[in-house]
């Protein structure tokens, strides 16, 4: 479902380039979650943005479905993030003006998948129901990335990427929104690639990926 | 040491962000450089009347008039020495020559007070011989004697600084025959302490004025620099706006540094003192660009200025500028002042900081909907004084305090306007993209509601002087017509001159009527105001502007039992139809009854209208030089011609020669308005643009998440663009009825007290269409930018804004 094929990437700086990945390669099922690990800097968040299509690769090819992530052009990798892809950030990135509801719908309705059904059974699998009305400042940590998390997958997408979805949320409340995301992912069919500092975390997953220093450890 | 260290940490914003600094050094200058603009066109204008005043101590000695404002016999000052009175003659009057008319001043320096020290006759008993004796002396302003030097009708000239322009002082022997009233005076100088009456031989005919400490011009031209204060205040307003933006957005974004400063044990009363120095500083670096910009702002208008002011008023300003030092420190006051009245809000939350950000950052939707309340309490208040002071008000501090009030209340109230039109737009919208693009317009109001403001104020007053400007010229073509209804208008050098051309024209059959333009200068109820006689012709009872009438008006004003008078002259003394006002002529009071009121546009002094017969009867000098024709329209150019062959010392002109020069003046007298108009929509254009640069850093982390939704970068950047432009519609359709209601309040309201005159208001749709257009256009270029740097944002750019700050 997922191929990532001797990816490189490097940054220019004013001190020279910054080689971040090194002929990364790995695969990944369809319904199969991978933890992706690795100290600060090795290159983990670069490559989740790289499959996303949010940046483009200096070498290799990223294969999703039947899609070339890499030979594609910057409207056809927005439009393949509309469709198949659902992203969860650190940083939650609800969108401020809308209100828990719109932000749930919003990326399956811009791709055309909305399923008011699925998105329904979301809301109150997420315990959202009763904060439907409010905005993201309204919300706790907590809430708001259980609403990440729902809008990843309110569009039914095929690969879920999540950057450390826990990173900013208590230990308590970091297990329970990650016993959340592996059922409905389970129950969406997608499959997961997920950035985690975290072993034990990495451990509820099916299979773990190190980076270290650019390269797969 | 330690706020050294603290101002160097906080100046270290600056440098990563130049757009802001930049946006808070412009909004400053700009600010500054138009208030200090309009205030040195205003000085330099008072100082001049000023100089006008004070020529032969004006402002300090009493003087001896005749009663009713005409030139007296030299007789009445020789009786006056007699009885043992120190006074000293003087003949004033205006000469007409080629290129423009120049005032005259003859003085007897013998018997001159030494109170009128103004005129600096010079060292020595030489110079006084050179002023005294043939070929004399006339002492001038050094840019006058640039002027006039070598003039052949003129006395050779010699430079006195404290003169006004435009004005000679010379010996009386020299002013009669310049002036052609020989054995005439205008009035006698009193020595300070004679305090006696005026015998009673000519207490009938003369009278003592006391000094007026602000001459007529002061009094006349208050209305004209009282409007160019205003613009130049809403400017400054404007202005501010900018600076307001920018320092609250630099409090945003230094709040996390203004913690992390208290934490490590800066105290607030020294962070805020040092904060309080960073921004004087920058106000001082600002405001020294905003005079200097200012003085270039006043030199360019200046000229336009002094015509407006000479056309208008006869005032006599210099075209070119000379500034005290304190109007260089009052620009600079005011730009430090305007800043820290602009931070006063940022300043204060800097002072109450809490260490700690709170658990529970205030939605941002309840803070608007409570400031959105507060603003429209706010408004709601000053709309109620507004009209108060429109019911109750009287004058034109009044007026203007109705027109700031109205201006004010509405662009508080624009955001909740706008606020409430993006919810209704919300509510009807369908699909994600555009439920998203009403919520998240209605989330960045908050940012872009003061340069919104500042645009709904430059374009309704826009709209409104626009408006008032074209129903003027219109209004004001409209009245050229019927007051110069005749096709022939001609002045002759002198009395006997004027009889001579009366006797030739007597012999022309194509002149169907020779009608007098006679009139006397004098001052009723301390104001000045000019009598005219007229003959009863239907020239007049056709084409005349009355606005009110009696019945039978024509042929009671023809019988000399009553006069016309014009609308300025019964708003000032607040005169009725069919009351009685008193003339003061040689002849002793003259009560004569308002049969009607006229129209009568620009004209500064009142005007009174009488038969020509009851004026000669009451004032037997009369000046009888000028006269108007009816002739057959194409008769009328061959007429002026074969009149200046004739005659070479008449000038005479045709109907539309008179009228094209009228309405140069006219649109010379706006030129200023229409300069400061723009400029002050190009301030609103700045705050505009600035406000959506410094927005554009916030909103690219806003717009990430939808580009890694799969919202095509392109696509946002023409979505950025379209809510500028949606919102800059928006608010010039508000402006719209907004620059109306100003029209009305300038017409009816300001005009009425500035001027004494109420004009029609008419609409132009076509200026709307071109306001809206400059509104879209300036929306436009002020969105580009942001857009473009939004369209080409680099991926890392936007990936960025993933782990900044929200």
């Amino acid at each position: 479902m997922l191929d990532v094929d001797a990816v490189s990437k490097s940054y220019a700086t004013a001190q020279g380039p910054i080689e971040v990945l090194r002929c990364v390669s790995l695969g990944l099922g369809p319904g199969r979650t991978l933890a992706l690990t690795g100290e600060s800097g090795s290159g983990k968040s670069t490559l989740l943005h790289l499959i996303a299509g949010l940046d483009a690769v200096d070498a290799g090819t990223i294969r999703l479905g039947g899609s070339c992530v890499t030979g594609l052009g910057d409207a056809a990798r927005a439009a393949l993030r509309r469709t198949a892809i659902g992203l969860i950030f650190q940083q939650f990135n609800l969108i401020p003006s809308l209100d828990v509801a719109g932000n749930l719908g919003f990326q399956a309705r811009i791709g055309g998948r909305h399923d008011a059904a699925w998105q329904e059974e979301l809301t109150e699998r997420l315990g959202l129901g009763e904060v439907q009305a409010r905005f993201p400042e309204q919300l706790s940590g907590g809430q708001q990335q259980r609403v990440a998390i729902g809008r990843a997958l309110a569009g039914r997408p095929a690969l879920i990427l999540a950057d450390e979805p826990t990173g900013n949320l208590d230990e308590a409340t970091g297990e329970a929104v990650m016993a959340l995301l592996l059922e409905l992912v389970d129950a969406s069919g997608a499959s997961l690639l997920m950035v985690t500092h975290s072993p034990r975390l990495a451990a509820m997953l099916d299979a773990r990926v190190t980076l270290r220093a650019g390269r797969v450890a | 040491m330690r706020a050294l260290v603290v101002l160097r940490t906080l100046l270290a914003h600056w440098r990563r962000h130049p757009v802001e600094l930049a946006t808070l050094l412009v909004g400053l200058a700009v600010a500054t450089a138009l208030w200090s603009g309009v205030q040195a066109l205003n000085a330099q204008a008072r100082a001049s009347y000023d100089r006008a005043a004070a020529v032969l101590g004006g402002d300090v000695l009493s003087t001896v008039v005749a009663a009713d404002g005409q030139r007296f016999p030299l007789e009445d000052y020789v009786a006056l020495r007699r009885a043992g009175w120190k006074v000293s003659p003087v003949i004033e009057g205006d000469m007409r020559r080629a290129d423009g008319s120049v005032r005259v001043l003859g003085v007897d320096p013998v018997t001159l007070p030494p109170a009128a020290g103004s005129l600096d006759i010079g060292e020595g008993a030489e110079r006084l011989t050179q002023f005294l004796t043939p070929p004399n002396l006339a002492l001038a302003a050094p840019e006058t004697v640039a002027r006039l030097g070598g003039a052949q009708d003129l006395p050779p000239l010699a430079e006195s600084a404290d003169l006004p322009p435009d004005t000679l002082v010379v010996d009386i022997a020299v002013a009669e025959r310049l002036l052609d009233a020989p054995g005439r005076l205008s009035r006698l100088l009193l020595a300070p302490g004679e305090t006696r009456a005026l015998p009673a031989a000519l207490a009938g005919r003369l009278r003592v004025e006391a000094p007026r400490e602000t001459g007529d011009l002061d009094r006349l031209t208050d209305s004209f620099h009282l409007n160019l204060t205003a613009f130049g205040f809403l400017s400054f307003v404007v202005g501010l706006f900018i600076v307001y933006s920018a320092i609250g957005l630099a409090f945003e974004q230094r709040k996390p540094m203004l913690r992390t400063l208290r934490a490590c044990g800066v105290s607030a009363r020294m962070l805020t003192g040092v904060m309080v120095g960073e921004l004087v500083g920058l106000a001082l670096v600002a405001g020294l660009a905003g005079v200097v910009a200012g003085y270039a702002i006043a030199a360019s208008l200046l000229p336009d200025v002094a015509a407006s002011l000479r056309g208008l008023y006869g005032a006599r300003v210099p075209g070119s500028l000379s500034l005290a030092p304190a109007w260089w420190a009052a620009g600079i006051a005011i730009s430090v002042g305007g800043a820290l009245f602009a931070a006063a809000g940022s300043l204060w939350r800097a002072w109450t900081l809490p260490l700690l950000a709170p658990a529970q950052p205030q939605a941002w939707l309840q803070a608007q909907r409570r400031g959105l309340r507060l603003q429209g309490a706010l408004a709601a208040a000053i709309g109620a004084g507004a009209l108060a002071a429109l019911v109750f008000g009287d004058g034109l501090v009044a007026g203007f305090a109705v027109m700031g009030g109205l201006l004010l209340a509405a662009a508080l109230l624009l955001p909740s306007v706008l606020a409430g039109v993006l919810s209704l737009g919300a509510r009807g919208a369908r699909r994600p993209m555009v439920q998203w693009l009403w919520a998240d317009g209605r989330q960045q109001l908050s940012g872009l509601s003061l340069a919104l403001m500042a645009l709904l104020l430059a374009l309704a007053v826009n709209v409104g002087v626009g408006t008032m400007v074209d129903s003027f010229r219109r209004t004001f073509t409209g009245w050229l017509d019927q007051r110069l209804a005749a096709e022939v208008y001609l002045t002759a050098a002198d009395a006997e001159g004027a009889q001579a051309v009366a006797l030739w024209l007597d012999a022309r059959p194509e002149v169907r009527a020779r009608l007098p333009i006679w009139n006397v200068e004098g001052r009723l109820r301390d104001w000045p105001v000019e009598i005219y006689g007229f003959r009863d012709d239907p020239t007049y009872r056709d084409n005349w502007p009355l606005i009110a009438t009696l019945p039978e008006a024509w042929d009671r004003v023809a019988a000399g039992e009553a006069a016309l008078v014009s609308e300025q002259l019964a708003r000032r003394l607040n005169l009725a139809l069919g009351e009685t006002v008193t003339l003061p002529s040689p002849q002793g009071p003259w009560p004569v009854e308002v049969a009607a009121i006229y129209s009568d546009y620009g004209n500064p002094e009142g005007q009174v209208m009488v038969a020509v017969d009851a004026l000669t009867a009451r004032w037997p000098e009369v000046d009888r030089r000028r006269l108007a024709l009816r002739v057959a329209p194409e008769a009328a150019a061959a007429l002026v011609t074969d009149l200046r062959a004739a005659f070479p010392g008449v000038e005479a002109v045709d109907q539309r020669a008179l009228k094209d020069l009228s309405k140069r003046i006219f649109e010379r007298t706006f030129t200023v308005t229409v300069a400061l108009n723009a400029l002050t929509l190009a301030v609103a254009g700045i705050a505009l643009l600035t406000s959506l640069l410094t927005l554009s850093n916030l909103r690219l982390v806003q717009l990430a998440p939808l580009w890694a939704m799969g919202v095509t970068r392109r696509r946002l950047a023409a979505i950025e663009m379209g809510k500028a432009l949606a919102l800059a519609a928006l608010t010039a359709l508000a402006a719209l009825p907004l620059g109306l209601a100003v029209a009305w309040v300038l017409t009816a309201v300001i005009n009425v007290q500035a001027f004494g005159w109420k004009l029609p208001i008419f609409l132009f749709p076509g200026q709307w269409l071109t306001l809206l257009g400059m509104a879209l256009a300036t929306a436009f270029l002020a969105a580009l930018w942001p857009a473009w740097r939004l369209r080409r944002a680099s991926p890392l750019t936007l990936l960025q804004g993933f782990s900044n700050e929200r």
